[in-house]
């Protein structure tokens, strides 16, 4: 069964941050939260697995991020 | 039309089943046993069949139990027969789904009737079983339940008597007198939502498919329904909203202006029927209370989306009346009726799980709710990976835990027929087996399915019957009475067979 992956693993975090605010840009309350939304549901398709997917909405509601 | 009122029960009477409430489900459940050769007491507070606006959609398993109880065809005839839906997001679509696009089923997906056509043949149907005494007028307004039985009060226009009903169907509906008076709890959710339900009388050339916008043009952030009835009646459900104010919204000009808005100013239309609801979903927690039992509304609430109400209601009639004609008939002990309860709890569970959802996603309770719903439709128009996430309900189907005999289309003597049409079509356990003759069991009937003609057979002359009941020559499978599947075994095997219908009789 696949897991989640939690080790850093992207070349360049600075400008995938910098990509995700520019998509921000200039959108209210609603449709920033709708942008999200959107990329949550696209990206969860693509991962297309529900057990990694439970793991990661786990991962995102723990009271502290402070890691496991 | 009003039925006559009936005279009170003679003092200290007893009936064997009585069943409280003569709604949809009640009439059911009488028609139903009748069919089995039990008498039956009805009791219900009014004089008339349903009215105004309640269920309009009946599903496949419910006509397909109608079918086994004789009134298939007429539903057939007068119902509007549909499968399609379409969902729109403002003025255009997001999506659309078949619910059978596959042929070669008696029945289709959907037939679309007034409850009120549904009730009236009821009655007529229980009327002609000569089996059925139909108390008009008679209220349930008090009873004692005990392991025997239950006492019940009967309040009636000439009088109140008493009734020991040795079993006790709680047909009442969903604000069940029964189900207060004994003190039993009906949890759930309430839906923070208010619904404006019109029915509408006009000539549309909308086609026959239910159509659900969210946010559409003439109704600007709400979502609408459409669906077509007989008679040239339309349903139209308008979402409000929770601050909506019930009474202004019934006024008829208030309804009128939203009507014209939707269909534009040169239809004409004429008003039937408004109301407006809020909806809820809950449950008893058990549905047996020794030998009273709740079915339908009494048992459990759905919000409307799916149309799982009514099409729950039949399907418990159709699993509890088999069990209590066994019982009755000494065939089987009383703890079949257990399997009443293990059955139908989790089907409720799960209609009940898919109304929650469809009314969560179609009333957003929070800004997050709602940005997560508006991002589903607008993605889902031009990405076919997120049309599935559009709920605008998921219609009724029969419970996923069990196995539903499969129809298919066969040939009789070389005449067209229907394989569901010979399942538990005499009331007793139906083998039916492919190829290879059964020996001959006491309560059980034997359909044999041939792959070329023979005599005595039916012919699966497309190889559909085989193949929806995955049937190898040789092989077979046991319905119950209700046409769930109890076992699959070799034809030849009869002791294995006995002692599948024994379990599944609980002895
Ligand atoms: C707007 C709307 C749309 C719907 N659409 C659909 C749909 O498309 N498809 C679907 O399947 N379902 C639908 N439903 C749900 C469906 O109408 C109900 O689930 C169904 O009517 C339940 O049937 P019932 O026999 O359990 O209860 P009811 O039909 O409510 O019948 C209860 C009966 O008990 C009688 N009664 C009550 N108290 C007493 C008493 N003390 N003594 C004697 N008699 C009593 C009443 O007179 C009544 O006849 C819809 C409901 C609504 C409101």
């Amino acid at each position: 069964m696949k897991h989640l992956r939690t080790e850093p693993r992207l070349a360049d975090p600075d400008a995938l941050y910098a990509l995700l605010m520019e998509a921000h840009r200039g959108l209210d309350d609603a449709a920033s939260r709708r942008l999200d939304a959107k990329l949550v549901l696209i990206l969860a398709n693509h991962i297309g697995d529900a057990e990694v997917l439970r793991e990661a909405i786990a991962l995102a509601t723990q009271r502290r991020n402070s890691g496991a | 039309m009003r039925f006559p009122a009936a005279p009170p029960g003679p003092p200290g009477e007893a009936a064997p089943v009585v069943v409280a409430g003569g709604g949809l489900v009640g009439l059911t459940a009488a028609l139903d046993l009748a069919r089995r050769g039990v008498r039956v007491v009805l009791l219900d507070e009014d004089d008339q069949v349903s009215e105004g606006s309640r269920a309009i959609c009946f599903a496949k398993r419910t006509l397909e139990i109608y079918g086994r109880l004789g009134l298939g065809q007429r539903f057939l005839e007068k119902g509007i027969t549909w499968s399609r839906g379409r969902v729109f997001r403002q003025d255009r679509e997001a999506y659309s789904f078949d619910l059978l696009p596959e042929q070669g089923h008696e029945y289709p997906a959907f037939v679309n009737l007034q409850q009120y056509y549904a009730e009236q043949w009821l009655v007529e149907a229980c009327e002609a079983t000569g089996l059925v005494d139909l108390r008009w007028r008679h209220r349930v307004t008090g009873i004692e339940n005990g392991p025997d039985g239950a006492r019940l009060s009967v309040e009636t226009p000439d009088g109140d008597y008493t009734l020991h009903a040795h079993w006790l169907l709680a047909c009442d509906g969903a604000r069940s007198f029964i189900r207060r008076a004994m003190d039993l709890p009906f949890e759930g959710q309430v839906f923070r939502d208010r619904f404006l339900i019109a029915d509408v009388t006009m000539r549309a050339n909308f086609p026959t498919e239910r159509w659900f916008w969210f946010d559409p043009p003439f109704h600007p952030g709400q979502s609408v329904l459409l669906h077509r009835q007989p008679d040239d009646v339309w349903r139209i459900d308008f979402q409000l909203g929770w601050d909506a104010d019930p009474e202004a919204e019934r006024e008829p000009e208030r309804v009128r202006a939203r009507v014209a808005a939707m269909l534009g100013p040169e239809v004409p239309f004429e008003i039937e029927w408004i109301s407006v609801y809020t909806f809820r979903c809950r449950r008893l927690e058990r549905f047996r209370h020794s030998r009273t039992l709740f079915l339908g509304d009494a048992a459990h609430q759905v919000s409307p989306f799916g149309a799982r109400g009514g099409n729950g209601g039949v399907q418990d009639a159709d699993n509890l009346c088999w069990r209590l004609a066994a019982v009755l008939a000494g065939e089987a002990p009383e703890t079949l009726l257990d399997g009443y309860d293990a059955e139908r709890i989790p089907a409720a569970e799960e209609n009940i799980l898919h109304s929650t959802r469809a009314t969560d996603f179609i009333t957003p309770k929070n800004a997050a709710a709602l940005a997560w719903r508006d991002a589903v439709l607008e993605l889902a128009e031009g990405h076919a990976f997120a049309r599935p996430f559009v709920n605008s309900g998921r219609l009724s189907r029969p419970w996923s835990g069990q196995e539903v005999a499969p129809d298919a289309p066969v040939l009789r003597d070389n005449m067209p027929d229907w394989l569901l049409r010979h399942i538990g079509a005499d009331g007793s356990f139906t083998l039916v087996a492919r190829e290879e003759e059964p020996p001959a069991l006491p309560g059980i009937t034997n359909i044999l399915l041939a792959d070329s003609p023979r005599l005595g057979a039916l012919l699966d002359h497309s190889g559909l019957a085989c193949a929806r009941l995955g049937l190898a020559p040789g092989e077979a499978a046991l319905f119950r009475p209700d046409q769930m599947l109890a076992a699959r075994l070799p034809a030849s095997a009869a002791a294995a067979i006995l002692a599948a219908r024994d379990a599944a009789l609980a002895r």
